[in-house]
C-alpha cells in the first residue's frame, strides 16, 4: 500500500473502494513504528486509530453518511486540546495535563470523520524554532537526520513528510508552522488572524498566532481551510468567512497579478543558495504571467526585535497560570511551606520559556513599557501601515520563508539571538495579521528550501491560488525514509 | 480637610451567566467548585466569550450615574499571582491609553452634594479563599471557584466625600439605585463591596481594604479618620500605604505587604476585540432602563399627594415601589402608601423577611379599598396584613378567621349602642346639649366592639338615638 499519497488522493482511493481505511491506518501506525524511534515525531499515539478506522469502513460499507475526511489520518500538535487526552505542549509543567474538552479544529474534525494518530513534538510551549526546546528531546529531519526540522511544529512537518499521516495541524506565532514546513519540504500554511478558531489552542502569544495545516500540497491545505475556517462563538476573533470555497477555482493561475519581493527580506544574511532558489522561483511565476517588482518594508528590520518584546509580554502572561498550584504538582498532598513552593513554582518550565518568561516580566514592567513593549507596539503598527499599503500596489508578497538551510542540532540553540533571526521572514505576517504559505521549493546538498508568499488579510484565496500555481513548477527528489 | 475616595465593586446578580462563560452568575446555591468550566478555570487552550449582556448592564449603570460613555470599550489584563485567580490575572479594564472602559466622568448627587465618578469598569470577580482551622498552625486555605469570572463593576469615585456620613449615604443611594436598574441585588452577601481611601489635612493617601459590609465601611473609615487624626497632632507623619480592616477588632492593620508596589503589567487583551456600544445601543438601553428613583418620588408627590417624606421612603425601596406600581389605584394610592410606609416595613425589614413573605400586590389593593370603604378598620388592617404576609391568604378569609370585620349590621350595632347609653347617661345629656361631645359615646361604643364598629354608621345611629 502506498502511504505517500496526499490527502485528496487518499479520499479519492477511500471513495473508489481501492483501499480501506483500516488498512491505510494500520499501515500509518506500522509507519510510525518503523520511523519514529528516530524520527521522534510523536509525544503520544492513539491507540484506538485503528478501531475507529474500522468503525468508519462499516460506515462506508452501510452506507452511512460519512465525514469529508473519510478516516483520514491526521497528527496533532500537542499544544493543540484532544478531549480524555494529554496534552503536554511538549512541557514537565504539563506532562500529566489530560485535556477534559475538545479544541474547536478537532470538534470539527472528528464530525469530517478524521482520525487523530497521535499527538506530535513542539518546542516547549511553541516557543523556538527546532524542536530543540522540547523537553522530551527534539524531533529529527527526515531529510539528514543531524539536522534540524524546524519548529516549533517540528513534530507535524516531520510527521507529514516522512508518511506517518497525510497530514497535520500545528500552531503558528512567528512562523511555527511555515519555518519547519520549510526545513522539512511540506506545505506549510498560516491563515489570516483569524479565519481558524483558537479555542483549545493552548496560548503562546494570543494576539498573532493562528492554527494552520502543514499538508503534502497546496490543494490538501485548502481543503484543511474548508473543513476548519470560519466563525466560532468560543474564540471571539474569529472572523465570518461567509462559507469559502477555497479548493475552487484553485487552479486560476496568477496571469497578471502583481507580486512584491520583499528587499529586507532578500539581503544581508541570506544564504546563497537560497537567494538563487528564490530568484528562480520569481522568474517562475513571471514565466506565468505574474509581474514582479521589489519593495522595501524598512519596518521589518525592527520586526524581531518587536516580535520577541510582545511575544514574551503576552506569554509571561498566557502562562502565569503555570504555577505548580495548579499544574506540574509535585507537593505531599499535606500542603507546603510557602518559601519552599515559591522557589520550585516554575522550576519545571524550559530554558527558553524560562527566559521569555523574564523577559515577558521585564518589558511590560511600568519602568520599563516605554522603552520596549510600548515600542514593539509601534513597531507592530507601522509595520502594518506599510504593509498595508504595499497591498495597494500589489495583489502578492514573496520571499524564502527562512533566509538560511537547515542546521545542525546544537548549532545555534546556545545563542538566542541568532536564533531569533531565523525569524525574520516569518514574523511579519504574524505582526500584521496576514495569510502566508511555505511550499516546497528547491533542494540545496541535500536539504529543502521554502519559498513563502504573503497575501491581504482575507486574501486567503488568491494566497492559495498562487501556491498553487508555482508548486505546479516544482519538481523536488522523494524523502529518504 | 479630610477626604475620602471609594471605590465599589458592585457583582451584576441579575445576569444569568458569568462574564465570559455560560456558568451561573448566581454561584452562590453550588456546592464548593461545582459552578465551574474550562472557561472559567481559565484551563490551557480556553478563551474568555464576552457575555453582551453584562457589557449592556454595565453600560445602563453608567448611563444612570451620568457617565460619559465611549463608543468603543476594550479589556485589558491585570497580571498578579493569587490563588483565588485561576489564570494569574484578571480580565479588566483601564483608561490610561484613552478612555476606554464603559464610562468615566460621571456625578450622584447626595442630597445638595455632587459626587464625581471617576470610571466605571467592567471585570471579572476572582474566586474565594476559605480558611479553616482553629488555630494558626493548623489552618489550612481551601479555594472555591464559582465565583470566578461573576461579573462585576467597579465604580471608582473622587475623593469628594468629607465625612463618614457623607459616605454612608452615597453608599445608600447608589446601592437603592443599583438595585432600582434591575442590575444587581445589593442585599446578596458579596454582592457589593467597597475600599475606601482616606487623607486628612492634604498629607498622604491611605488605602483600606478587606471591608466585609458598607455597615464596616463606614466604621473603617471613621476609625482610620481618627487614627490619622491623632497622628497628625503628634507630629507623627502618615505613611502612604494599604491597611486592611480588622473586623475582630474593628481597627484597620498596616497590611505590611508591598502591594502599592505591584506592577500589573497591565495590557490589551487580545482575545476580546474591541466592543463597539453605538448610539443606536445606548438608544434602546435608555429606553429599557426602568424610571429613576428621583423621577418616581416626584411623580409619587404630584399625582397622588403623597407627602415628601413618604415618596421618599417608597420610591427608594424597588422591593416596596414594585408592590406600590403594581396594587395602587387613582383612588387607593395614598392609602396603599401609607399600608407600606408604616406598617409594612416593619413586618418584612430583613431580607429573610421579604423572601418569606406570601404578600402579593392584589392583598395590598384589597386592603387599601377595604379600608377606604369602610369594611376594615386601620388596626383591624394592620393584623390582616400581618396574617396575609404570612399565610398569603385571601382578605375575605383573614377577615372571617380572624373576626376582623366591622359591625355594620344595624341591629347588633344598636344592641350595643343602647347598652352605652345606659351605662353613660351623663355623656348622653352632655352630648344633647353639646352634639361635639357625641364622639366620646362613639369612643364607647368602639371599644366594647374592639374596634370593629363602623365608625360612620356608629355615629348615624347614636344621633338618630339621642339627638
Amino acid at each position: 500500500m502506498n502511504l505517500k499519497i496526499s490527502a485528496l488522493q487518499f479520499i479519492r482511493e477511500v471513495k473508489s473502494g481501492n483501499i480501506s481505511v483500516e488498512d491505510f491506518i494500520a499501515r500509518t501506525m506500522e509507519q510510525i513504528q518503523n520511523v519514529d524511534g528516530t524520527l521522534h515525531a510523536f509525544l503520544s499515539l492513539n491507540d484506538k486509530a485503528v478501531d475507529q478506522a474500522r468503525a468508519i469502513d462499516k460506515k462506508i460499507k452501510s452506507g452511512e453518511k460519512i465525514g469529508q475526511c473519510y478516516g483520514m489520518p491526521i497528527s496533532i500538535k500537542d499544544n493543540i486540546c484532544i478531549k480524555d487526552t494529554k496534552t503536554t505542549c511538549a512541557s514537565k509543567m504539563l506532562e500529566n495535563f489530560i485535556a477534559p474538552y475538545d479544541a474547536t479544529v478537532i470538534t470539527k474534525l472528528k464530525q469530517q470523520d478524521a482520525i487523530f494518530v497521535g499527538k506530535v513534538n513542539l518546542d516547549e510551549f511553541a516557543m523556538g524554532l527546532t524542536t530543540e526546546f522540547s523537553a522530551y528531546g527534539p524531533s529529527k529531519n527526515p531529510w539528514n537526520t543531524d539536522y534540524v526540522p524546524g519548529g516549533s511544529s517540528g513534530g507535524s512537518a516531520v510527521s507529514v513528510r516522512a508518511f506517518e499521516c497525510v497530514a497535520s495541524l500545528g500552531s503558528d506565532t512567528g512562523g511555527s508552522v511555515r519555518n519547519p514546513a520549510s526545513f522539512c519540504s511540506t506545505v506549510g500554511y498560516k491563515p489570516t488572524y483569524g479565519l481558524i478558531s483558537r479555542y483549545g489552542l493552548i496560548s503562546y502569544a494570543n494576539s498573532i498566532e493562528q492554527i494552520g495545516p502543514l499538508t503534502r500540497t497546496v490543494e490538501d491545505a485548502a481543503f484543511m481551510l474548508n473543513l476548519l475556517a470560519g466563525l466560532d462563538p468560543n474564540d471571539n476573533t474569529t472572523v465570518d468567512n461567509n462559507n469559502e470555497d477555497y479548493l475552487k477555482n484553485i487552479d486560476s493561475g496568477i496571469e497578471g497579478k502583481k507580486i512584491g519581493i520583499i528587499t529586507e527580506m532578500i539581503g544581508e544574511g541570506i544564504a546563497p543558495s537560497v537567494l538563487s532558489a528564490t530568484k528562480d522561483a520569481i522568474s517562475k511565476l513571471e514565466g506565468l504571467g505574474a509581474i514582479c517588482e521589489e519593495i522595501s518594508l524598512d519596518m521589518v528590520k525592527y520586526s524581531v526585535a518587536a516580535y520577541y518584546t510582545i511575544t514574551a509580554t503576552e506569554a509571561g502572561s498566557n502562562l502565569a497560570r503555570y504555577d505548580n498550584l495548579r499544574y506540574g504538582y509535585d507537593f505531599s498532598v499535606e500542603g507546603y511551606e510557602f518559601n519552599s513552593y515559591v522557589e520550585k513554582a516554575r522550576k519545571k518550565l524550559g530554558p527558553e520559556v524560562t527566559r521569555r518568561m523574564i523577559l515577558g516580566g521585564f518589558v511590560p514592567s511600568a519602568g520599563h513599557a516605554g522603552k520596549y513593549f510600548l515600542k514593539a507596539l509601534k513597531v507592530k503598527s507601522k509595520l502594518t501601515r506599510q504593509i498595508d499599503d504595499a497591498f495597494r500596489k500589489f495583489d502578492l508578497l514573496i520571499s524564502p520563508t527562512v533566509p538560511v538551510l537547515p542546521f545542525k542540532f546544537g548549532e545555534k540553540i546556545h545563542d538566542p539571538v541568532a536564533l531569533f533571526l531565523v525569524d525574520i521572514n516569518t514574523i511579519t505576517a504574524n505582526l500584521t495579521g496576514k495569510p502566508a504559505i511555505s511550499i516546497p521549493y528547491a533542494m540545496s546538498n541535500g536539504l529543502p528550501i521554502g519559498i513563502q508568499l504573503i497575501a491581504n488579510s482575507m486574501n486567503d484565496k488568491l494566497l492559495l491560488q498562487a501556491a498553487y500555481a508555482l508548486e505546479k513548477t516544482v519538481k523536488l527528489p522523494e524523502v529518504p525514509v | 480637610m479630610t477626604k475620602i475616595g471609594l471605590e465599589i465593586h458592585c457583582q451584576l446578580t441579575k445576569l444569568e451567566s458569568k462574564l465570559f462563560c455560560s456558568c451561573k452568575a448566581n454561584y452562590r446555591e453550588f456546592e464548593p467548585n461545582t459552578n465551574i468550566c474550562p472557561i472559567c478555570m481559565g484551563l490551557p487552550g480556553s478563551l474568555p466569550r464576552l457575555n453582551q449582556k453584562a457589557v449592556e448592564k454595565a453600560t445602563m449603570i453608567a448611563m444612570a450615574l451620568n457617565c460619559h460613555t465611549p463608543e468603543k470599550i476594550v479589556f485589558f489584563r491585570k497580571n498578579y499571582f493569587y490563588p483565588d485567580l485561576p489564570k494569574n490575572f484578571q480580565i479588566t479594564q483601564l483608561n490610561i491609553y484613552g478612555d476606554t472602559s464603559v464610562g468615566g466622568a460621571g456625578t450622584l448627587m447626595v442630597g445638595e452634594k455632587k459626587i464625581h465618578i471617576t470610571r466605571i469598569q467592567l471585570e471579572e470577580d476572582p474566586g474565594r479563599l476559605i480558611y479553616e482551622g482553629s488555630s494558626e498552625k493548623n489552618q489550612i486555605t481551601l479555594v472555591d471557584y464559582n465565583r470566578a469570572g461573576t461579573p462585576l463593576v467597579e465604580i471608582v469615585t473622587e475623593p469628594d466625600f468629607e465625612n463618614p456620613k457623607e459616605v454612608r449615604e452615597f453608599l445608600n443611594i447608589l446601592s437603592d439605585l443599583l438595585e432600582n436598574l434591575g442590575v444587581s441585588d445589593p442585599s446578596l452577601e458579596g454582592a457589593m463591596r467597597a475600599d475606601a481611601n482616606v487623607s486628612i489635612e492634604g498629607g498622604n493617601k491611605v488605602e483600606i481594604k478587606n471591608i466585609g459590609s458598607f455597615y464596616d465601611l463606614e466604621k473603617a473609615v471613621h476609625f482610620e479618620i481618627t487614627r490619622q487624626q491623632s497622628l497628625h497632632s503628634r507630629d507623627i507623619p502618615i505613611i502612604q500605604e494599604t491597611r486592611h480592616w480588622d473586623d475582630k477588632r474593628k481597627i484597620t492593620v498596616s497590611s505590611r505587604s508591598k502591594e502599592e508596589d505591584l506592577d500589573y503589567r497591565y495590557f490589551l487583551e487580545g482575545d476580546i476585540p474591541w466592543v463597539r456600544i453605538g448610539d443606536e445601543v445606548k438608544e434602546k438601553l435608555k429606553s429599557e432602563m426602568p424610571e429613576s428613583i428621583s423621577s418616581k418620588k416626584q411623580r409619587y408627590i404630584s399625582k397622588y399627594n403623597i407627602p415628601p417624606q413618604v415618596a421618599d421612603v417608597l420610591s427608594s425601596d424597588k422591593f416596596y415601589s414594585d408592590l406600590f406600581e403594581e396594587s395602587h389605584t387613582k383612588e387607593n394610592a395614598k392609602e396603599v402608601a401609607n399600608i407600606i410606609t408604616t406598617d409594612l416595613m416593619g413586618m418584612v425589614d430583613t431580607r429573610e423577611k421579604r423572601e418569606s413573605s406570601k404578600l402579593k400586590a392584589y392583598h395590598l389593593k384589597e386592603i387599601a379599598d377595604s379600608i377606604q370603604s369602610g369594611k376594615i378598620a386601620r388596626n383591624s388592617a394592620k393584623n390582616a396584613l400581618y396574617e396575609i404576609v404570612k399565610t398569603g391568604k385571601n382578605l375575605v378569609d383573614v377577615i372571617s378567621k380572624l373576626d376582623l370585620g366591622n359591625i355594620s349590621d344595624e341591629s347588633e350595632l344598636l344592641k350595643i349602642i343602647e347598652s352605652v347609653i345606659v351605662e353613660e347617661p351623663q355623656a348622653v345629656e352632655q352630648a344633647k346639649s353639646n352634639p361635639q361631645t357625641i364622639n366620646y359615646l362613639v369612643g364607647k361604643v368602639m371599644k366594647k366592639t374592639n374596634g370593629k364598629a363602623d365608625p360612620k354608621l356608629t355615629l348615624d345611629l347614636l344621633q338618630k338615638k339621642i339627638l
